[in-house]
């Protein structure tokens, strides 16, 4: 038993950077009815500034802060600069742009960085928590930080005009032009969020994952499969879905199949899902009047 | 002799490389309302498009004195000229009340807005009834004035309005045009107005014109056209 709860513990800590990372993905995927699969690499280059910037010795969430804020800017200023002028291309061009800029940010992380792993100190003290050690103090924080993320988001979306505009933006760009939302904006700071929140899952993995220019990889599939899983124009069925990934990776991994192909056995689940229900498990059924 | 609050000499404009419009002369005056009449693809819905830069234009296009052409949809908005699309241009997944706030949108006047939200349940009182659903469900009726309160929160000094009738009952098109009769007086909202049913629309308008093919054939007073001969027999149908 608790054992069990160990590996769930530990894949709902997982499960919520899963969720997060879908999130960020489906962000840019309601706007642009497109794939990031960039979205990864751009998280673990923003956990080497955090990384660079704690060796310096500022403190832990100083440099949080201040990644989101680099990560922000600098996904705003990668999409009107590289993103933006492939908007009328053929989808297959921006997707060729996404993988692009996927290696290039490998490439440089790597060059700037070194490959060898690097380790990022949990800002969670280390030792676990309830005594037993059913879960870790990282992973509890961890979760924590995952849901004020999903909280943050779903407050901003909800209630601030802003967020409103943006998903006004989304949904039907030709009429919100016409009540005077600037679209071109609303995509690059959606691009600016996702990039805010790869930064945060990417921070709160290091210390699991460990730091290095291939950390978000597995990630990256494992957040996609959760988003589709949950439903990909349903930001908190992405979420859910990520959880549920998670959770699901991990006990298979201990009980099922083990570790070496846990991966195939969580994929061949979700597509047996997709098999009964294509759209997803919270995938939105629109209605509308025609 | 005031001017005009919007001018159009020689507008032509563009889908891609092809010419829609081959040269427009035209004007709505200040607090009046314009009917454009025609055919189907005759270009109405393609004139209203140009004066909100949703289409690539050419010509002299002036509002209060502003150049249009060149500017972006988002700032022709900003500028004060609200366009209710052809097919309503509802956000189906956001509720009535998201669809209206977000007509508000732009602007900075917060409490004024507030008093605009009651203004317009004066004239349509079914959306506050139905404030929370979701506005894909609404009626087509329903969505229409859901189109023009979403336009009137903008509080814009014109109003273009795409063929308002399409698709409703009798009954439902009446009411809206009684409307939008209070609120062009009311509101002090001048109008350019689309339309099919060149009856309904020359009831409304004081000016009208009609177009064929991208070009104007006649233009002038309301009741002027309303005795022409050809519009009488093409589009009046007596």
């Amino acid at each position: 038993m608790a054992l069990f709860l160990h590996q769930l513990a530990s894949g709902l800590a997982l499960g919520g950077i899963y969720a997060i990372m879908a999130l960020a993905l489906v962000m840019i995927y309601q706007a642009t009815q497109l794939v990031n699969f960039a979205q990864g690499e751009m998280a673990m280059f923003s956990t080497y500034l955090a990384w660079k910037m704690i060796d310096s010795g500022w403190p832990y969430w100083f440099a949080f802060v201040a990644t989101l804020a680099i990560s922000f800017v600098g996904a705003v200023a990668l999409e009107r600069a590289v993103v933006r002028p492939f908007a009328k291309a053929p989808i297959l061009a921006s997707i060729i742009v996404f993988i692009g800029l996927a290696f290039i940010f490998n490439a440089c992380a790597g060059w700037l960085f070194g490959y060898s792993v690097q380790s990022l100190d949990s800002p969670f003290p280390g030792r676990p928590l309830f005594g037993v050690g059913y879960i870790s103090a990282h992973e509890l924080g961890s979760i924590f930080v995952s849901f004020v993320v999903l909280a943050l988001v779903y407050v901003f979306f909800r209630f601030t005009p802003l967020g409103l505009a943006m998903r006004a933006a989304a949904q039907n760009p030709a009429s919100a032009r016409l009540v005077g939302i600037r679209v071109g904006w609303m995509l690059s700071i959606g691009w600016g969020l996702a990039a805010a929140i790869g930064a945060v899952a990417g921070m709160m993995a290091a210390p699991i994952v460990y730091l290095d220019p291939n950390m978000m990889g597995g990630v990256l599939l494992y957040a996609f499969a959760g988003a589709v899983l949950g439903g990909v124009d349903n930001p908190w069925g992405a979420a859910f879905g990520g959880f549920l990934v998670g959770g699901l990776e991990n006990l298979m991994g201990a009980y099922v199949v083990g570790e070496e192909v846990k991966l195939s056995v969580a994929l061949a689940i979700i597509v047996g899902v997709l098999v009964v229900k294509p759209s997803g498990l919270f995938g939105r059924r629109i209605v509308a009047r025609v | 002799m005031i001017e005009p609050i919007l001018r159009a000499r020689g507008l032509r404009a563009f889908y891609g490389a092809a010419e829609a419009l081959h040269g427009l002369d035209f004007q709505v005056d200040e607090g009046g309302v314009t009917a454009l009449l025609g055919a189907n693809g005759a270009g109405k819905t393609t004139t209203l498009r140009a004066i909100s830069a949703v289409i690539r234009t050419e010509g002299e296009l002036t509002f209060r004195g502003h150049p249009l052409t060149r500017r972006s949809t988002e700032d022709v908005a900003r500028l004060g000229v609200a366009h209710v699309p052809d097919g309503r241009g509802t956000f189906t997944d956001l509720t009535v009340e998201e669809n209206l706030r977000l007509g508000a949108y732009t602007r900075r006047d917060r409490v004024e807005a507030r008093r605009d939200f009651e203004r317009v349940f004066g004239y349509f009182p079914r959306l506050q009834e139905r404030l929370f659903q979701q506005a894909g469900t609404l009626s087509g009726g329903e969505q229409q004035m859901l189109a023009i309160s979403r336009a009137l929160l903008m509080r814009p000094s014109l109003l273009l309005l795409d063929e308002p009738s399409f698709g409703l009952a009798p009954l439902i098109v009446a009411e809206i045009f009684r409307i939008l009769r209070d609120i062009n007086r009311n509101e002090r909202v001048s109008m350019l107005i689309v339309e099919q049913n060149a009856n309904l629309a020359l009831d409304l308008a004081d000016r009208a014109y009609l177009i064929e093919t991208g070009q104007l054939v006649i233009g002038g007073r309301a009741e002027d056209m309303r005795r022409d001969d050809s519009v009488r027999r093409a589009y009046l149908g007596y």
